[in-house]
């Protein structure tokens, strides 16, 4: 019998909470707010799914609803994705130990 | 692009964005995490461009979205303010939201384009991730716009609430579900929508009840929430890096959530039913006001009192980040280092409007990371401290937390400044925190009030140094 391939992406789901569960315990308290602004870009991946939808059509020509949606998705994926790194990237640059004392 | 060779691809991507939250374990690890994030979502924008079929009609407006979005994100990116950052991070969640909702409609309406057979015949665990996606995404979107609303101070504050609302609340995720159910026998378009309507009321209905000083709670939790909706897509596009950076957002979210819910020692429930802070208790605690002395001073008493002492804790709180102290306040940290105080900043973990948010605001004014602890590693310090500086933070300090069994904010871990040998609190009124909780630390002989704007009172207190 052959294993249906939803039980494959379960199984990936399932180990990827515990990855991010130990992963994100590890992650010290003071970076909580780069975490969530990461977390944010990261999860615009969801442009892989816009860039499929703005690119859906039978014949290649005529620009449908699908597209339009897809557009947008990718446009607010976008704001996201650029404005999530760059922000984390500024918080950052910010985080400095102390200079010792010559 | 073979389906395998995108597939081995879009798992890399997945690898790199867990290498990107572990280098968040340390300051100088995470700029490297930083990259790796950025690596893998290029490559995953690259792997999914090359596996769908290009036109060049669609290519242009692409790649304007693309510009678009790209540039209104960096502009935001640079222009924020960091005390902005809770609002900043609600309105990106709410954007994820929304990106999943289209990508879920989109996919509804031409799933052939989706691989995922033909419209209103779509497979059945197809359509079961497709609504819950959509469910998801929608409850984030509208529930995210309604934080950043109240966290941006477009909209008061204060809990909203009104007579049934847990019941229609409840109602409405009953009515979620079955729509759930109802859409995968028969796939009506009007079910669909209804799906979407119904998901994008109760979003906004769980977030008015909830009062400002939860809002981390309530961001973490949407932060988790922006996560399920990715994989909720991820298991509809068949697609591995949506799946495992949903699953990685989403037990981020709820961890956050947890943290923050022990941090107050309120349940997640006792949060999300909202309201908190609106009972009876103010008006008790204006007739105490009245009859207990308060002392009160100037800068000036408090530059004396720091400058003599041998070390020097600072509380800040949310009025730090409202009145923008931060930089005076590094400033006043310097002088008193110059006169060989030992100083440094205790944080509880719910201060400010987000998880770390005093963090980030420190490091803004370039204080170093390593002067700046968290409530377990520092509490034991107050002590053998000569003065505690608080400034913009209240409840978090209130000993009745430990000794009042009655009051609401009983058993929330506080910051000992009461063990300090003097206490100096920086605040405009007498007026009781969030929770409207007396402080009666307020009281004591050993504290000094100094009434005043955050910002102004450390600024002249600099003057005095």
């Amino acid at each position: 019998m052959e294993i249906d391939p939803f039980i494959f992406r379960l199984s990936i789901f399932i180990l990827s909470i515990f990855i991010g569960y130990f992963v994100v315990w590890s992650v010290t308290p003071s970076l909580h707010t780069p975490l969530m602004s990461v977390t944010n870009a990261i999860s615009s991946v969801i442009i892989v799914g816009a860039i499929i939808a703005s690119f859906s059509s039978l014949d290649g020509s005529s620009i449908s609803f699908s597209n339009i949606l897809g557009f947008i998705a990718v446009t607010l994926a976008a704001i996201n994705i650029f404005g999530g790194f760059l922000v984390t990237q500024r918080m950052l640059q910010m985080y400095k130990k102390k200079k010792k004392n010559k | 692009m073979s389906a395998n060779l995108s597939s081995m691809l879009f798992l890399i991507t997945g690898v790199l964005f867990i290498l990107a939250l572990r280098g968040l374990s340390s300051p100088e690890t995470s700029r490297m995490g930083n990259f790796f994030g950025i690596t893998g979502m290029i490559l995953a924008i690259v792997v999914s461009i090359l596996s769908v079929d290009i036109f060049f009609s669609n290519l242009i407006y692409f790649i304007i979205a693309l510009s678009v979005g790209g540039i209104a994100g960096s502009i935001i990116a640079f222009k924020i303010p960091m005390t902005a950052m809770p609002q900043l991070v609600a309105g990106f969640h709410s954007l994820v939201g929304l990106a999943a909702v289209l990508v879920a409609i989109s996919a509804y309406y031409s799933p052939d384009s989706f691989g995922l057979g033909a419209f209103q015949n779509i497979k059945t665990a197809s359509i079961i991730e497709m609504g819950l996606g959509v469910s998801i995404g929608a409850i984030t979107f509208t529930g995210s716009i309604i934080a950043f609303m109240k966290l941006q101070g477009l909209m008061p504050g204060s809990p909203i609430t009104f007579p049934g609302q847990h019941y229609l609340n409840a109602l409405l995720g009953i009515l979620i579900i079955s729509l759930i159910g109802y859409l995968a026998v028969n796939q009506s378009t009007q079910i669909f929508w209804m799906l979407v309507v119904a998901s994008i009321l109760i979003g906004f209905l769980i977030i008015i009840p909830i009062g400002g000083a939860d809002m981390p709670v309530v961001i973490s939790m949407l932060n988790s929430y922006s996560g399920w909706a990715a994989a909720g897509i991820g298991f509809t596009l068949e697609n591995t890096a949506l799946i495992i950076t949903g699953a990685l957002v989403g037990s981020s979210g709820a961890i956050l959530s947890y943290i923050m819910c022990k941090g107050m020692n309120r349940s997640f429930l006792n949060v999300i039913l909202g309201g908190f802070g609106t009972d009876s208790t103010s008006n008790n605690t204006k007739e105490k006001t009245e009859q207990k002395p308060v002392k009160s001073g100037n800068a000036e008493d408090a530059a004396f009192l720091m400058k003599n002492a041998s070390s020097v804790i600072i509380v800040p709180g949310y009025g730090m980040a409202v009145a923008q102290a931060q930089h005076a306040l590094r400033e006043m940290v310097d002088k008193l280092k110059k006169n060989d105080v030992k100083v440094s900043y205790a944080i509880h973990p719910v201060a400010g409007r987000m998880p770390g948010h005093m963090n980030v605001l420190l490091a803004e004014a370039n204080v170093p990371y390593d002067e700046v602890f968290e409530l377990d590693d520092i509490n034991n310090d107050f002590a053998n401290t000569d003065v505690a500086y608080v400034i913009g933070a209240n409840d978090v300090t209130n000993p009745v937390a430990k000794t009042d069994p009655k009051s609401p904010i009983f058993g929330m871990p506080i910051l000992d400044v009461e063990k300090c040998q003097s206490v100096l609190f920086v605040k405009r009124s007498m007026s009781p925190g969030y929770a409207g909780v007396d402080n009666e630390l307020f009281y004591r002989d050993n504290t000094l009030m100094l009434f005043a704007d955050a910002k102004k009172m450390t600024e002249n207190i600099v003057k005095y140094l």
